[in-house]
């Protein structure tokens, strides 16, 4: 059997608990591949979120710490100014990093930090089964917003690449998506540039990740997809909102 | 000035505020990194070290709220730092969520804390009322935080250094718990070198410095599996907790041989009743003091060997709160003298008692003996 492209050799071979069709799983094989890549396995200090990335320590072979829900930024800049030379990533969910975590994220953004994000955009609170995110789409239904969402009491979805391309220190900020394989190499080719941009000391540089949550949504894997292609990609355009050398 | 033979280094008789002793204590004991937010009456803490820290080279950050600061301590501890933060009662309330990560991790950082009165935005003046929640653990779970009370400068400046030591020896968080007039005061003290309490501390191979050469490390609190993980994990930490309890209860005891009265009193209070149990002294009466200096472990054996001395004895507790500390007391001492032996004087209003309102507390009780 010819092998074309082995297992990362930064990801353990342990079962991932995502769920079938889950967009987790796709995104944390790229953080592999680009870890490899880079060669930053053994400098590298990830921050792991609340939600259903949490367990990430099972799956990626390096230093891990579990955070507060939202508050990875703030233990992130910690640790990069107590560890310059390290690579700091931080990964965040939609409510980790747009509900409860918003003033951190603004915040380590504003001050320019030299670290490395991935925001993962599933319109909703996956762990939780499916609540209404900040992300969440005018009509979409949840849990928590049975009716669909409204503007009128629930306000618009953030747009979380927008919100932070104002602050004047952010460097680096791009929407993706990993709804087909054309954009899956797009999202790795984000996450190299998001890893290297940090190695080479630019400063604060993001990727968001529209991600599947078929079991959040109430819909199947294939249907997941679509919903992303055919709603999410309208009201979070994909492209570049950010590039500073 | 006195020369310290270790390290060369010279022992000053300085003047400064407590908030500012406790920063320069810190910098002293190898704290690397400071995080805070500002609220009043512990400003100048951050205020001195965004300038020291500067000086030293060390890493100051205003963070953006409670929240984020206690979630850098968090960080930096995690990446092997001494680290430290300061706050007063509304943003100690923020912070609790950290703590109780912090102290699941078993992270060593110092916490200080200028108690001011509340519930609520209270006000700024000084308080005892965080008794409750830095000695019960304060945020959710079942955890606990070594809870060190100075009740005057060379406390605040050794307590800190301390602090440090007991935080990296027993892996938890150490608060530094002080008080508005603790914080604001200003009266002398010898500024010494660093004086380490143990000969060694446990290395910190759990820190995350990047797995080159060791496997990966990790720091988390969460427990799925296997399902006792979490009961595991809570057991140990009661083990631990119940360690402490057995090496570390600190607390001063003031003329308690053959007293008629011993007032239970820490911190600032403790500082007013003793000028109240001087002059009742001066008049002939048998009036002790009896002060706890760890809250958290509270000094059980040592009261109840003072109980036990003073036969017939009765028991004033002073609380700048409304009967908190008056709450271990009694728990301390139920099977030791009756309920109606332990009396209470208590202030809420973010106001401390008078030396004068303590006399005459004492003089009423007197009465009756
Ligand atoms: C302080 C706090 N509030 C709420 C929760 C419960 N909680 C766990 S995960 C989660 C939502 C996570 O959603 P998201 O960040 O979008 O990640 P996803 O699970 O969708 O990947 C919530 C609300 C918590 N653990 N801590
Ligand atoms: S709930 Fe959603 S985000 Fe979480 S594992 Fe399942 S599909 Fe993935």
């Amino acid at each position: 059997m010819n092998i074309i492209k082995a297992q990362p050799k930064s990801i353990t071979t342990e079962s991932t608990k995502y769920c079938p069709g889950c967009g987790h799983g796709i995104i944390l094989r790229l953080i592999g591949e680009a870890i490899d890549e880079l060669g930053i396995r053994e400098k590298m200090i990830l921050t792991a979120p609340v939600g259903c990335a949490v367990v990430l320590y099972d799956y990626i072979f390096c230093d891990v710490v579990e955070c507060a829900h939202g508050r990875a930024p703030a233990v992130g800049t910690a640790i990069k100014r107590v560890h310059p030379d390290k690579f700091v990533l931080i990964y965040q969910g939609d409510g980790d990093l747009a509900a409860i975590g918003m003033a951190e994220i603004i915040h380590a953004a504003n001050r320019g930090e030299n670290m490395s994000v991935i925001f993962v955009n599933n319109a909703t609170y996956g762990m939780t089964g499916g609540q209404m995110a900040p992300t969440t789409l005018i009509g979409q239904k949840t849990t928590t917003s049975p009716s669909g969402r409204t503007i009128k009491g629930m306000g618009k979805p953030i747009r979380v690449c927008e919100l932070l391309a104002t602050l004047e220190e952010t460097k680096y900020l791009e929407r993706t998506s990993i709804n087909s394989v054309r954009n899956i190499n797009k999202t790795k080719a984000a996450i190299r540039k998001v890893f290297q941009n940090q190695l080479n000391g630019i400063g604060f540089s993001m990727v968001e990740i529209l991600s599947m949550c078929p079991v959040g949504w109430k819909v199947s894997p294939v249907e997941a997809i679509q919903f992303i292609e055919e709603q999410m990609i309208n009201y979070f355009p994909l492209g570049v909102y950010k590039n500073v050398e | 000035m006195a020369e310290d033979k270790n390290t060369g280094l010279e022992t000053k008789r300085v003047l400064m505020k407590g908030n500012e002793a406790v920063g320069e204590a810190a910098i002293k004991a190898g704290c690397l990194c400071y995080f805070a937010y500002p609220i009043t009456p512990q400003t100048e803490t951050p205020e001195y070290l965004s300038r020291r820290m500067e000086e030293e080279n060390l890493i100051f950050l205003q963070a953006e709220s409670e929240v984020a600061a206690i979630n850098m301590v968090f960080g930096a501890s995690a990446a092997g730092a001494r680290v430290m933060t300061s706050s007063s009662s509304p943003g100690i309330s923020l912070k609790q969520e950290g703590i109780s990560y912090i102290a699941g991790a078993e992270l060593p950082c110092v916490i200080v804390n200028v108690v001011r009165g509340g519930p609520g935005l209270g006000n700024i003046e000084a308080s005892q009322a965080d008794y409750f929640q830095s000695t019960r653990g304060g945020g959710h779970g079942d955890y606990r935080c070594i809870v060190l009370a100075p009740n005057c400068l060379q406390e605040c400046y050794d307590m800190t250094m301390n602090a440090f030591d007991l935080a990296d020896y027993y892996r938890m968080p150490v608060f530094i718990q002080s008080d508005g007039i603790i914080g604001q005061l200003v009266e002398p003290f010898d500024m010494h070198p660093y004086k380490p309490m143990f000969d060694k501390l446990p290395t910190k191979n759990w820190a995350l410095t990047g797995c080159a050469g060791r496997k990966p490390n990790v720091v988390r609190t969460l427990y799925l599996n296997p399902p006792n993980g979490l009961e595991m994990h809570n057991r140990n930490l009661e083990k631990k907790y119940n360690k402490i309890k057995s090496e570390l209860r600190w607390c001063e005891t003031y003329n308690c041989d053959n007293a008629d009265i011993i007032v239970i009193a820490y911190g600032a209070t403790s500082r007013i009743a003793k000028s109240a149990i001087k002059k009742h002294n001066d008049n002939g009466l048998k009036i002790g003091l009896f002060r706890p200096k760890t809250l958290w472990p509270w000094p059980e054996a040592e009261l109840v060997e003072v109980a036990q001395k003073n036969k017939g004895v009765k028991f004033l507790v002073i609380e700048m709160s409304m009967g908190q500390m008056l709450e271990d007391v009694l728990l301390t001492l139920m099977d030791v003298v009756t309920k109606k032996d332990i009396l209470f004087y208590g202030m809420g209003g973010g106001w401390n008692p008078t030396p004068d309102g303590v006399y005459a507390e004492i003089s009423e009780i007197a009465k009756k003996l």
